[in-house]
């Protein structure tokens, strides 16, 4: 049902990066504006707040750049081209070629992370300009496991967004949910505070949603705090492959719903 | 005259952007959900900073949600009005279509400014006020006339001076035409209007006074709140205030003048 050849992920990936490219102050702008972690970092360090979770002042800075990174690197806004694309109508000439659209998109979120890694770079030196005593190289294999995690923690949420995206076919406007689902992802997932600091009544049940898979476990990882890698894994495997087949029937349902223009 | 003209016209923006905004029921809804979630998530994180503190940057928890209060309020105000305008500024660049709000005998500056309205931020300013007068409980605040209106004054000033800093950045879209993003920068900075200023470094809080100054922005109207604001403070939020202002509406007409409309 994919269709999909090496081939054509190498021509799709080329002309997205190109595309992308021609953007590169815009996407510059969208590195900038994930700083938030750093203004965090500040609140933390500057009140002491850290002294509670036995983080000392260096391990905590580089959670939150690993944090940034990990946020770099795992945005999703499917949502946003596919529902602005479907209440144009541009979703029709996509269904008619033999490639399922969300492979583009794909190809996009990963051409414009490339296009991104420079930018990112940059604010993580200035970062360590500012913080020299933060400097840290992670060992290679810790470096590639957190590689994979920040990868599937962008796979969680790109399946989602995409199931949201998909109910584009039936509500029109899907990104207002997509803006109610980033609220719990904005202050569960460790971008504001590392997941060890929540309260226990939420520490109980929070390891069974997706969402410190998102940030807090792959920034761990690269930082080298404490966590359970083979747990962290498991968990993000297993949102995966139930995300999966719902997207999958999603999307077949919603293709079927889709009444394109002047219908 | 021209005030009744422009009153009549704002009335018929209002009736028909809250139309077409209510054409979308149900994400009207998922919208006050939204903005009850946000504020439940800020308070959360309060709480988490509160867990073995008993104050940052010399705010406790009661004082510091008067600040939570006043940033949800003026968050409210910026998706109601600044969101849905301002980002629009972008479009009629690229597609080219500032030259038929060019061509209107009315304000370029007030047609961009509040065409649309977003009715779902309703309820975060109602919720932000919800929030400052259980503020006013938990806090013992007493209520007079000169207090409300000192409060008034700098919320009203605070609203400027965003309206000021989002409509400076949308401009800018003339010369660089793709800056959608920039407005994503702007939120971002302004995200920390949530905190007291006091809790950052001494660094960051002179960055957040001079180049966004988020520290009037929220964190003046809160000592105002609380009664321990400075006068030449609340001076100085209103002369800030008026620079901003001034200076978006000057930088909005020299922007004109670099215009190429779509086919030059």
């Amino acid at each position: 049902m994919f269709n999909l050849n090496k081939n054509k992920l190498i021509t799709l990936l080329k002309v997205q990066y190109s595309n992308m490219l021609e953007y590169r102050v815009e996407i510059a702008l969208w590195a900038i504006s994930g700083i938030i972690p750093f203004f965090m970092l500040n609140i933390w360090t500057n009140n002491n707040l850290n002294e509670s979770i036995n983080l000392s002042n260096v391990m905590l800075s580089r959670y939150f750049l690993s944090a940034f990174f990990v946020r770099q690197f795992s945005v999703v806004w499917v949502v946003f081209t596919f529902e602005e694309d479907a209440l144009l109508g541009k979703i029709s000439p996509y269904l008619i070629q033999p490639l399922n659209p969300f492979f583009r998109y794909f190809a996009q979120h990963i051409a414009e992370q490339i296009t991104r890694f420079p930018f990112a770079i940059i604010i993580a030196l200035i970062f360590f300009l500012i913080n020299p005593e933060s400097i840290w190289i992670p060992n290679l294999s810790l470096f590639l496991l957190a590689c994979f995690s920040t990868f599937f923690s962008f796979l969680i949420q790109f399946l989602i967004q995409s199931i949201i995206a998909c109910f584009c076919f039936w509500t029109e406007k899907a990104s207002s949910i997509e803006r109610l689902l980033f609220i719990p992802t904005l202050f569960l997932s460790g971008l504001l505070a590392p997941v060890i600091s929540f309260p226990e009544y939420v520490k109980s049940w929070i390891y069974l949603t997706p969402f410190p898979y998102l940030i807090d476990f792959p920034a761990n990882i690269l930082s080298g705090n404490n966590t359970n890698i083979i747990s962290g894994f498991f968990m993000q495997i297993f949102w995966i492959s139930v995300l999966f087949p719902i997207f999958i029937r999603t999307w077949s349902l919603g293709t079927k719903k889709y009444t394109a223009m002047g219908s | 005259m021209k005030i009744k003209k422009y009153l009549k016209i704002y009335s018929l923006f209002l009736s028909t952007s809250i139309a077409s905004e209510l054409e979308y029921k149900t994400n009207v809804i998922i919208d006050f959900i939204t903005a009850i979630l946000s504020l439940v998530g800020s308070v959360f994180l309060l709480t988490i900073f509160f867990q073995n503190t008993d104050n940052i940057g010399g705010w406790n928890f009661e004082q510091a949600l008067i600040i939570q209060g006043i940033y949800t309020i003026l968050n409210g105000i910026t998706n109601t009005w600044f969101n849905p305008n301002l980002t629009e500024i972008v479009k009629h660049i690229r597609e080219g279509t500032l030259d038929f709000v060019l061509l209107k005998p009315l304000d370029s500056q007030f047609f961009i400014s509040l065409n649309k309205i977003a009715p779902s931020g309703f309820l975060e300013i109602i919720l932000g006020f919800a929030l400052l007068f259980y503020c006013i409980g938990i806090n013992q605040i007493n209520i007079n006339l000169s207090f409300l209106l000192l409060c008034l004054t700098t919320l009203f000033c605070s609203i400027v001076i965003l309206y000021s800093l989002w409509f400076l950045i949308s401009t800018t879209t003339i010369w660089f035409v793709k800056t959608w993003n920039a407005t994503e920068v702007l939120r971002s900075f302004l995200y920390i209007g949530r905190f007291p200023l006091n809790s950052f470094s001494f660094s960051l809080r002179i960055f957040f006074s001079i180049f966004v100054p988020i520290a009037f922005i929220t964190t003046i109207p809160s000592e105002v709140f609380l009664g321990i604001a400075l006068l030449w403070e609340i001076l100085l939020e209103i002369i800030v205030a008026v620079i901003f202002f001034l200076v978006s509406r000057r930088f909005w007409l020299f922007a004109l003048k670099y215009y190429t409309s779509a086919s030059s």
